[in-house]
């Protein structure tokens, strides 16, 4: 009986979640496809005509994956901050917090509204690539499980930052501060290898090198990382941003006085 | 029989260190109509909050329908519908999402739950606001949609923390007939209020809460029986502005009116024979809805010294 009661419970929180960013749609799915239509004029005509092969392939078909990957990234992760902090905000996330609603299935909920919200992003932003370039896929179950472990991940991410956001400013530092520097140096516009080894030591760090590289895999054949490797961090990223978030919803931080 | 509700040593400390229930104990029994009446700030949207599970609790027990919140929190929640004092519904969804919604977080299938939204909307007179946006209710709209809302998962206990807030007179009185009606079907109903006027209206039973005590756990009767005081309003010719009542105790709050407060034991015939002797002519007289104000001066004023000076005895 509570197993069933918490698929329904769960199927509602997804479908709240779903229905929210589509009827913002202009809000949200939109942007990144006029990004990346941007990113294609830009770096994919304009400039990476003259910037020529990397990795084995021409610029542009390099750069695709990397791009899909930071719109699926940078959605997974606001939807959930925003979603969550508005819930929070307007205190109608007290609707589930007085329901018996076990708290994994509100985690479960939210995370999986990003990562729809993440998948649908990255469908539009590759249909949009397919103008530019042509998309060629080497293994699409890389693609696949890449793109929903990075989305769950992320997902997660912007989950933790919700719960201990005070104010709508809060949701926007971690995006600002650490996502994008640490995306525009996860290797997404150039092969990692070409760096000095210091810095590629660095980089490997930057777990986004693991899922844009794999992500790459999926599409081109190409890595600079292992594809073990890849999955195995965010493996182990899935795991504990879980538990955390998990531990912060149970004590009720940000949510119950 | 089981109680709907048993609270017991219940105590709350917020962040910070002030402490908002002091240790109370409270039982409601099942189909009850329960009022739990206190001034702003006595505590009662805490208990609320500890029952419902957005508040923790510092210390205490707490049993809905005899499972205990500290062991089988997800069981004690099926059972309680809430209406809380502040909206805190998404303004940017649809009623019927709203409703909808809230009803699959108990398990309540998509179809049964559209089917209840009607008539749940219908009877609360929200219908044709179904597809508006929550944000586009009148203030009065809004209390109905939450407690349309409670109403989702049909729970067994119905805890309204001031439901009438901000309701005008007409609303207040349909708002009430449906709390019985309710009640009748067997619902227990639990709800918090500022005035004694609408516990004594609807409810059996009721509990006085003040600063985080208990002050007052008894039936409406009994209750009624203690307010041996009530206070008129004279309204006079202003020719001669009344000095001292004799027996009463009495204020002049301008010149042309004056307050009395009559105890049972004395009648107002004698209030009249006092202003006649002073030559003082009344030209209407109404009864001060303060009772409350006389309850809690009863009840808290007689233990502690109190600055209020609504009852000179
Ligand atoms: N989150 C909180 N943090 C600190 N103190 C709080 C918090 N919530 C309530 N209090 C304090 O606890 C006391 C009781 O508040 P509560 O909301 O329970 O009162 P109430 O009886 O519902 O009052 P009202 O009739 O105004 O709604 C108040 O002094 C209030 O300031
Ligand atoms: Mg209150």
């Amino acid at each position: 009986m509570a197993s069933s009661r918490n698929i329904i419970a769960l199927k509602s929180i997804m479908h709240k979640e779903i229905h929210r960013f589509m009827r913002i749609w202009v809000q949200t799915l939109v942007p990144p496809a006029i990004t990346i239509s941007l990113y294609f004029v830009i770096f994919g005509s304009l400039i990476g005509s003259r910037i020529g092969q990397m990795g084995g392939f021409d610029y542009m078909s390099f750069i695709v994956p990397g791009l899909i990957m930071m719109s699926v990234i940078t959605n997974s992760y606001s939807n959930v901050a925003s979603s969550f902090f508005s819930a929070k905000w307007q205190r109608n996330v007290e609707e589930m917090l007085v329901a018996p609603v076990p708290n994994w299935v509100i985690v479960a909920g939210y995370v999986g509204g990003g990562m729809a919200r993440g998948m649908l992003v990255g469908g539009i932003v590759t249909i949009v690539s397919m103008f530019f370039v042509d998309i060629q896929i080497h293994n699409i179950w890389v693609i696949i499980v890449t793109v929903a472990l990075t989305s769950a991940t992320f997902a997660l991410g912007g989950l933790i930052n919700a719960i201990f956001a005070g104010s709508f400013d809060d949701i926007s530092i971690i995006p600002t501060f650490i996502l994008t520097p640490l995306t525009y140096l996860g290797g997404v516009f150039y092969s990692i290898s070409l760096l000095p080894d210091f810095w590629q030591g660095v980089s490997q760090i930057n777990p986004i090198v693991y899922m844009v590289n794999a992500f790459r895999y999926g599409f081109l054949g190409i890595s600079d990382v292992s594809l073990t490797l890849s999955f195995a961090v965010l493996g182990v990223f899935i795991v504990s941003l879980y538990t955390i978030a998990m531990v912060l919803i149970t004590k009720g931080i940000g949510l119950r006085s | 029989m089981l109680s709907a509700l048993k609270i017991s040593g219940l105590k709350k400390t917020y962040k910070g260190g002030f402490e908002a229930l002091k240790g109370i104990d409270l039982t409601v029994k099942q189909g009850d109509f329960f009022a739990l009446l206190g001034p702003n700030g006595a505590g009662k949207s805490t208990t609320i909050g500890i029952i419902t599970s957005l508040v923790n609790k510092s210390a205490g027990k707490v049993e809905v329908f005899g499972h205990d919140i500290d062991q089988e929190l997800e069981t004690a929640k099926s059972f309680i519908g809430l209406v809380p004092q502040e909206f805190n519904f998404n303004q940017f969804e649809s009623l019927m999402k709203i409703l909808v919604n809230q009803a699959g977080y108990y398990g309540v299938e998509r179809k049964i739950a559209v089917q209840r939204a009607e008539k749940y909307l219908k009877q609360l007179n929200l219908w044709e606001k179904r597809n508006d946006a929550a944000r586009m209710l009148s203030g009065g709209m809004k209390r109905r949609l939450m407690i349309a809302r409670a109403l989702m998962h049909e729970p067994q206990m119905l805890i309204l923390d001031e439901p009438t807030a901000g309701v005008d007179i007409e609303l207040r009185r349909s708002m009430w007939e449906f709390l019985k009606e309710l009640n009748k079907q067997g619902i227990t109903i639990i709800l918090t209020t500022h005035y004694l006027e609408e516990a004594e209206m609807l409810c059996r039973n009721i509990a006085i809460i003040d600063s985080g005590i208990i002050v007052e756990n008894t039936d409406m009767k009994s209750l009624l029986a203690k307010l041996d005081v009530e206070t008129f309003v004279f309204d006079l010719k202003p020719n001669n502005t009344p000095t001292e009542l004799a027996e009463f105790s009495s204020r002049v709050i301008d010149g042309h009116t004056l307050e009395v407060d009559v105890k049972k034991s004395q009648t107002i015939n004698s209030v009249f024979i006092e202003l006649n002797k002073q030559g003082i002519e009344v030209l209407s007289m109404r009864n001060k809805s303060n009772r409350l104000e006389e309850l809690f001066v009863g009840l808290v004023g007689s233990g502690q010294a109190t600055s209020q000076s609504a009852v000179k005895e």
